[in-house]
Parts: C-alpha cells; structure tokens; sequence
C-alpha cells in the first residue's frame, strides 16, 4: 500500500484529459446523430409503407445482430475504399458508432412514439396538419419527453462502449490510462482511477435518470 | 352538408359499420345515440376522413371523402372535430393548442391566430388560462378549450364525438352549454352524446345507432314521443331512468 503513488495522475492529467474528451465528445456527436437517424429509422418503420419499413425493420435486426466492435472495423476499412480516401480514425469510428446506435435509438424511440395516445395524431389530423407536421409538432415532441431517461440510460453504455476504439488506435479515456498505467508502471493507480471516473460519470448520470423519472410521475 | 350513403366498413372480419346512409344539412344538429360499441365513434370519424370506409360513400359539402385521392387535409381543415377525451396537446400552452393548425394549416399570421384564439377564449370565459398548460385546467375548462381550437379554424360543421362523457357531473353543463350556443348561431352540428336533455333542446333529428346499424333516424320530438324499434325505445327507458 504505502508504495501507492497517485502522483502519476497530476503527472499525466493533460494527456489523460485528452482521452477523456475524445470519449465524451464521440459520445455526444454518436448521440445526436444516433438520434437524428434513429428517429428517421423509427418513423419509417411505423409509416406504413412497406418498403420504407422493411427497410428500416431490416437495418436494425442487422445492426443489432453484429458486434459494435466488428461495425468499427468495418467502418475503419469500408469508408476509405468506399470514399477513395481516408477519412481518419476519429470520423470512421463516429460513423460507425452513429449508425450502430442509431438501431437502438430507432427501437427506444419507436416505443416512445407507440408510447402517446393515438388520439394525439387524429386530433392533429382532424385540423388539416399533414403527417409531418403532425409528428413535428404533436407527436415527436411528446415521445421524446416520455424517453428521455431511456436516452440517457442509451448514452451512458455508448459513453462505455466508446473504450472499444482502441482496436481502430484511437486513443480515448481508457487507451490513454492503459498507455500511462503502462509505460509508468503505475498499473494498479490508473486502473483504479479510470475506474472511478468512468464510475463517477456513469453515476452522475443514472442520478439523472432517477431525477427526471421521479419528475415525471409527479 | 355532409351526405353518408350506404355506408359500410369492416375491421378485418368484423363489421362495424352496416349500410349507414343519413344527411346533416346546413345549420342542422343531428344527434346520434346508441349503446356502446353500436359503432357511433367509427361512423363520425369515416365522416372527415380519419377512418377510412370499404363501401358506400360520404359527400362532405361537395367533396367526396371516401373516394381515392381525396385531398383529405383540406377537407379536415374546414371540419371541427370535439373528442371525448378533449386530446388538447399537453406539451403546449392552451394559446399554442389554439395558434398550430390556424399557422400551419391557414397559413394565417403569427398576430392573426393570437388574436382569434383570444376572441373565442374570451367566448368561452377561458381567456386568463391562455398561458397554462392543460394539465393545469378541469375537464370542462379543456374541453371548452378544445371547442374553441375546432372553432378557430372557422369549420363548415362541427363534429362531437361524446364530448362530455368524460367529464365529471359538475361540468357537463358548462360544456353543452357552449354546444348549444353553437347550434343557436347556426352552426352545422353532429354530435355523437348520451345527453337526451341536450338532444331534446337543440337536435333537429335523432339516429340511433345498434350493432353498427342506423336503426331510427327521425325528428327529434318523434324519436322521444314514439320510438318505433324496441331497441330504441330500450335504449331510452334506459337512459332516461337513471
Ligand atoms: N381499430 C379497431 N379494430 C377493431 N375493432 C374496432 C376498432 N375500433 C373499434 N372497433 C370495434 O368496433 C365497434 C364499434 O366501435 P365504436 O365506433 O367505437 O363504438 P361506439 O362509439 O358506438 O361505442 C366496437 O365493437 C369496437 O370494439
Ligand atoms: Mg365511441
């Protein structure tokens, strides 16, 4: 115990701080474009219209039936044949971590949808709006407020699926620690600390989760 | 006004709606009763389009609902419909649930639609809710709300589906209140209710309704003075005995 030296954290901090903001910045652009796709997917899928939703149906069950860390393999190697250039590790990975979330983002914002009354969509039809009004305006705005705890539920596991890039030599919060903790020695200090600060965020942000489920019901 | 000709419409199997044919003319209310499940929700909503129907058709001033490629939004938009369960939108203010349609659909102004929601709101003693949401109000208070965001449409007929049967004994009243100032104005009502009182007093006619058939549909002093099916005149000493 007494040869325990958290030194090496304030040593590194820069470095580690970088890693850290490679995995919460993947995290939130995954997120908002996981979002922005998933609702596409998830308005497709319940439009009606057969090819629309098989296709999303499709897409998803395939998505959802691979390996996120095979998707970023994929991505790492597909886009720079598909592109005719490289596009760097950082964008592969965000592509991949898009479209990957974005089938789970369709399924939670699917069931949000499914979630408002669908006297809502024939009030909102019975004065002339058309259907995309009806979802901008009357529908989606509901869903989103119904699913917001399970969106960030969603966002905390891709903020811990984002260690997974390290395979495309992206360094993210959890390959800079192991690159400290390895080329300091200090293994046992910096397992702990990712530890706690992967465990603080994820906390903080279930803390949220509970707030807002606890404002809801009341 | 609004013309239904032998009507008929299935969920799969089952038959809701059975040879329904009947006329509302302009300025007429015509009330429609009937047991539960007798399919008068179905029929009031084939009328502006929200259900569609298989057989038969249904001319809405001029134009034809049931046929394809019928500009539906438009027909919609001159049509007021009054749910059982108000479906004001929750997330928006009582002034937003009064402005959408008007801005989006009317293209009307952001001013012009403010200052006809604050005309029928004041119609309806509701103008100092304007800001709340309508969680904040009672159930008479939103439906009153939703009968003024129907209104601000300036709808060539109004449709009612069982507007106040969700609604607590006390504030049924000021809720038919406001419908029978409607039908006094002249406007052209169908108004799908259990109120035989509200029926008595302003209906022009009465259908009812059993099994998804039009079993009566007669002035409204016959319908109450000599119901000729048994199932009406059941219906009635039912309803009105309690
Ligand atoms: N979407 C639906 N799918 C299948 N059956 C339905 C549907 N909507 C209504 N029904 C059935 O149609 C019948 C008539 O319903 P409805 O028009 O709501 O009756 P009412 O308004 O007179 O109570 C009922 O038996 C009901 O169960
Ligand atoms: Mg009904």
């Amino acid at each position: 115990m007494s040869d325990f030296d958290f030194a090496v954290i304030a040593n590194n901090l820069p470095f580690l701080m970088e890693g850290l903001q490679l995995s919460l910045w993947l995290t939130f652009l995954a997120m908002m474009g996981g979002i922005v796709l998933g609702t596409l997917l998830a308005l497709m899928r319940l439009s009606g219209i057969l090819p629309l939703s098989l296709f999303a149906a499709t897409y998803v069950n395939l998505i959802r039936s691979v390996p996120l860390i095979l998707v970023i393999f994929w991505f790492y190697f597909l886009v720079p044949l598909a592109l005719g250039r490289p596009i760097g590790n950082f964008y592969s990975a965000l592509i991949a971590f898009t479209l990957f979330e974005a089938a789970y983002f369709s399924e939670i914002i699917r069931a949000g949808i499914q979630s408002v009354r669908k006297g809502q969509a024939q009030a909102g039809q019975a004065s002339g709006l058309n259907y995309w009004q009806i979802q901008r305006y009357i529908v989606l705005p509901q869903a989103f407020r119904n699913m917001i705890p399970i969106l960030v539920t969603q966002g905390i596991i891709l903020f811990q699926d984002t260690s997974l890039v390290f395979v495309v030599s992206l360094r993210d919060f959890m390959t800079v620690s192991s690159i400290v903790a390895r080329t300091e020695g200090r293994l046992v200090e910096m397992y702990i600390f990712a530890a706690i600060v992967y465990f603080v965020i994820c906390f903080a942000g279930s803390l949220f989760v509970r707030r807002l489920q606890k404002a809801k019901t009341a | 006004m609004i013309e239904i000709e032998n009507l008929s419409k299935w969920y799969g199997d089952f038959q809701v709606l059975t040879d329904c044919s009947t006329k509302v003319a302009k300025g007429e209310v015509v009330v429609v009763c009937g047991p539960s499940g007798s399919g008068k929700s179905t029929l009031i909503k084939c009328v502006n389009g929200l259900e569609p129907a298989q057989k038969g058709s249904i001319l809405v001033d001029g134009t034809e609902v049931t046929a394809r490629g019928a500009d539906l939004t438009k027909l919609r938009a001159r049509i007021g419909m009054v749910f059982q369960h108000f479906e004001l939108y929750p997330h928006m203010t009582v002034r937003e649930n009064l402005c959408l349609a008007q801005q989006k659909v009317l293209d009307r102004s952001r001013d012009e639609a403010v200052a006809k929601a604050e005309t029928l709101l004041n119609r309806v003693g509701l103008t100092q809710h304007i800001d709340k949401h309508p969680g904040a109000l009672s159930g008479g208070q939103q439906q009153r709300v939703a009968i003024s965001r129907a209104l601000a449409m300036d709808p060539i007929a109004m449709l009612f589906d069982e507007p106040t049967s969700a609604l607590d004994p006390e504030m049924i009243n000021e809720v038919l209140d406001v419908m029978v100032e409607l039908a006094s104005d002249g406007m052209t009502m169908m108004v799908v209710t259990h109120e035989m009182g509200f029926a008595r007093k302003v209906a022009d006619r009465v259908v009812f309704m059993d099994a998804g058939a039009i079993v009566e549909d007669r002035p409204t002093e016959q319908f109450f003075s000599a119901p000729e099916s048994d199932r009406a005149k059941d219906f009635l000493s039912k309803i009105l005995n309690h």
